[in-house]
């Protein structure tokens, strides 16, 4: 599991709504980028080009076609069944998240069309968690998979999630298997599914619905892989090679379909579904 | 090697054994003795079998003797022949994968292999697959539909290998596809949990209609000493991270992630794996006998039902 990152950065990284910082370091470059740039940008460093997470609302809004988004989540709400605690109860955790995020769990989404193909769009939420996927995270993209199944929507998953969350156990490992069986329900009906893995996608969230789309999109320096690269630093004893669990090497061993820049990805995204959905085939976009 | 809470059995079962070569070598008769330190022996195991804690029964699942899947295929099932390769890049040890019978009928089994000497262990690379090995196991699911055999997975590992090659090769996809391919079987499918279930690399070969598990088996998204060192930032924790994980074949029946418990009599499978694999044996055939009577797309929908339904959620109802 590559859960290690979640919980670390938590106070030291800015990003949160209630810190409101006017500038940023950018990470890759370490230039400082006045925040209203960098969100005009879609949270691409205007110097260097270094994709910064970005949160799901704005994913959404800058996927989906205009005044098309109708939320489908929201109402599945997560339970603490094994009563967890660590260094801190799962409940409360949920509850600080709930109140960081104003949202149930780690995911936000809904019924859109994208380049006018009728679509169900779903946005993993890093802020929630690291994007950990529990019963919830599980629920709603099986729940979108079958309604895009029913109303003949293509369905699109935005990845960004350290795996499945830890605090639901046997239930969040779960929860691959229910979300990787719920596809089938979109292959049974010809209907196209799009996985963007943005940074991090790894652990069970990769090893399960994120690596099985028809076509699989990552943005540029995303961290994607199984294992964390702390655990198999770990393992190995040795330091990674340069580059190592990022898209780019991911593209070259042939895991993905493409590595498209956030400033192309709507398009992208556009001409892919219209190529496979059946509404975007008929009518040839004209 | 036993464990430390195992040690009264142990001394006890010792005085049992000496008192019997006592009587026999003098001739004398013991029996009403040695009849009551079985009595006390038995008592003995179930107290302290009764109230081990979660650790104790991961440190169970990990014994020396425990059966793997090799002595499964050897006793429970007949005419194991073992087939090898990937058809891609090359043959994992840490998978075992081949054709059995079972009461008669030839079954498809693959299951996750462990040494049992540090030797063989680094040949097995300690039961943590590659993805060639996931290959190995879709292969197998392939077989098995084709010829319509059941599919009999067996779990035992700490989790797939957290390394650069698995890595480079696909590790997460391969997981995901075996999950999907196995979800997809058009024949009657059970996993059993024989040790280990670590994570994806466990739930790769565990989507069965029926899910099973050893006593002594734990199940779960991470190892405690991972999850320790993690959330609690030591891995020193496992003993409090395999609490708070809740992964013994109790709490996950009471979950719902598996169906049934396979008892391991007298003191765990290690101890005494001819009858925990009796008990499996009959197990499996009670279980593979109730989906006999499903067809294929009922077998696909009871798998459906089944893995649709895990979880803990609270649905507001729609407004």
């Amino acid at each position: 599991m590559a859960l290690d990152r979640l919980f670390r950065r938590r106070r030291t990284r800015g990003g949160g709504r209630d810190v409101p910082e006017l500038w940023l370091k950018c990470p890759s470059c370490e230039a400082q980028v006045y925040k209203k740039d960098l969100e005009a940008n879609f949270m691409v460093c205007p110097q260097c080009g270094h994709h910064f997470r970005m949160g799901v609302r704005e994913r959404v809004q800058m996927l989906a076609d205009e005044d098309t988004f109708s939320e489908t989540t929201g109402r599945v709400h997560p339970q603490d069944p094994l009563r967890f605690s660590d260094t801190e109860p799962y409940s409360e955790r949920l509850s600080r998240y709930q109140q960081k995020t104003g949202r149930p769990d780690a995911i936000y989404g809904g019924t859109c069309t994208i380049g006018g193909v009728p679509s169900l769009l779903l946005a993993m939420d890093y802020a929630f968690a690291g994007g950990s996927m529990g019963s919830v995270v599980g629920e709603e993209i099986a729940r979108g998979a079958e309604q895009a199944a029913a109303e003949g929507r293509a369905l699109v998953i935005v990845a960004a999630s350290g795996g499945a969350r830890m605090q639901e156990a046997a239930l969040s490992l779960m929860q691959m298997a229910k979300t990787t069986m719920a596809l089938d329900r979109l292959w049974e009906k010809r209907l196209p599914y799009v996985s963007i893995m943005s940074d991090p996608t790894t652990g069970g969230v990769t090893a399960s619905f994120a690596a099985l789309a028809d076509v699989i999109l990552a943005e540029p320096g995303a961290l994607i892989g199984f294992a964390g690269p702390r655990v198999i630093k770990q393992t190995i004893r040795q330091d990674l090679p340069e580059g190592f669990q990022r898209s780019e090497f991911l593209l070259q061993h042939g895991m993905l379909d493409r590595v498209t820049p956030r400033s192309e990805l709507k398009a992208v995204l556009a001409q892919i579904l219209g190529l496979l959905h059946p509404e975007g085939v008929r009518n040839d976009g004209a | 090697m036993a464990l430390e809470f195992e040690q009264p059995i142990i001394e006890l079962e010792a005085r049992i054994r000496e008192l019997r070569e006592y009587a026999d070598s003098k001739d004398v008769d013991l029996s009403d003795e040695i009849a009551l330190l079985e009595q006390k022996l038995e008592k003995l195991q179930k107290e302290i079998f009764g109230g081990l804690s979660r650790w104790q029964r991961v440190q169970l699942a990990r014994a020396p003797g425990r059966p793997t899947t090799l002595d499964v295929v050897e006793k429970v099932f007949a005419d194991f022949i073992e087939l090898h390769g990937d058809r891609t890049f090359a043959d994992d040890p840490a998978i075992v994968a081949g054709l059995a019978r079972f009461r008669g009928k030839s079954v498809v089994v693959v299951g996750h292999q462990k040494g049992k000497t540090t030797k063989e262990n680094i040949h097995r690379n300690f039961g943590m697959p590659h993805p060639e090995g996931y290959r190995k196991a879709m292969r197998m699911m392939d077989m098995a539909d084709r010829f319509g055999f059941p599919f009999v997975s067996l779990i035992d590992t700490p989790g797939a290998y957290p390394g650069v090659s698995a890595e480079e090769r696909g590790q997460a996809w391969v997981i995901a596809q075996s999950i999907q391919r196995m979800g997809r079987l058009r024949v009657p499918a059970i996993a059993v949990v024989l040790g280990e279930g670590g994570s994806g690399g466990a739930l790769a070969i565990g989507v069965g209609n029926r899910v099973l598990i050893m006593e002594n088996a734990w199940y779960s998204v991470i190892s405690p000493e991972s999850c320790a060192a993690i959330l609690w930032r030591d891995a020193a924790q496992a003993e409090e991270a395999a609490e708070a994980l809740k992964l013994t074949a109790h709490d996950l029946r009471e979950l719902g992630v598996v169906d049934r418990v396979v008892p391991e009599p007298g003191g765990g499978a290690h101890r005494h794996p001819d009858r925990a694999l009796r008990e499996l044996e009959a197990a499996l055939a009670e279980e593979l006998e109730g989906l006999e009577a499903l067809g294929p797309g009922e077998l696909l929908a009871d798998r459906y039902r089944r893995f649709r339904a895990m979880g803990a959620v609270k649905i507001e109802p729609a407004g």
